[in-house]
């Protein structure tokens, strides 16, 4: 026999189905604007880079003060058209400033 | 490709490390008999920014990119312009006025294009590696070019 699913059960899968946490890290500025060198966020299914700028403008919105904000998947900076992983590393990069 | 890869090993000198930069180190490597110019630039910690005085910068990288993209930057470089070799060492971690932050090194044939090659390399560093300075004043502190 097959055991029955309790109502919770059941949604957190509903809600794995469509949502998708990745860990972020963070540095310079932006360590401080997300409170930690990381971050987990939650996207929606078959996230881009694009999908994670908006989710962080609204959890984050001093980074949208930001001279700038660069994205690296895997240690190599992104397109917005990027989709992301599961267990992609994703690293917010603010504005440069070595030398 | 393997070959290309093993000649650039040979010829271009990557470090990034909290201990105290070494500019002769940089010169050495660089130094080669078919190169008539070697050009410098050590980038140095200044005592104050825009009339503020600074205590201290504190410098962080993102370490596997900032590795990276010096490589790739110093790669490029070697495209651009005639490098015999070139060596990029930049320090991360707290440093006090007058320490070093950066050395770059070329070698090339002729000096005009030494000067012109370390000026790319420093100006792309400057852009595109992974690192981070905060400047420490005497009454507060800012990340250095976050906001517009």
């Amino acid at each position: 026999m097959v055991p029955k699913k309790s109502y919770s059960e059941l949604s957190i899968t509903f809600n794995q189905l469509l949502y998708m946490q990745i860990k972020i890290l963070a540095f310079g500025i932006a360590k401080e604007i997300v409170g930690g060198s990381t971050a987990v966020i939650a996207l929606p299914e078959a996230p881009t880079v694009e999908n994670l700028r908006g989710v962080l403008a609204g959890q984050y919105p001093a980074l949208e003060q930001l001279a700038s904000l660069a994205i690296a998947v895997n240690g190599t900076y992104a397109t917005d058209d990027q989709c992301l992983q599961p267990n992609d590393e994703v690293v917010l990069i603010p504005p440069v400033s070595g030398g | 490709m393997l070959v290309v890869t093993l000649i650039m090993t040979i010829m271009i000198d990557i470090q990034l490390t909290d201990q105290p930069l070494q500019p002769q180190q940089c010169t050495d490597f660089v130094l080669k008999a078919g190169a008539g110019a070697i050009n410098v630039f050590i980038g140095t910690v200044r005592d104050h920014t825009q009339g503020r005085r600074v205590v201290r910068l504190e410098y962080e990288a993102y370490e596997p990119m900032a590795i990276a993209e010096m490589r790739k930057m110093a790669e490029a470089t070697m495209q651009r312009f005639p490098v015999q070799c070139i060596a990029i060492h930049h320090r991360v971690g707290t440093l006090h006025i007058g320490d070093v932050a950066v050395v770059i090194a070329v070698s090339t044939p002729h000096r005009a294009e030494a000067f012109e090659a370390c000026r790319y390399a420093i100006d792309t560093l400057k852009q595109t590696v992974p690192i981070w300075k905060k400047e420490i004043f005497e009454d507060g502190e800012v990340w250095v070019a976050a906001h517009p």
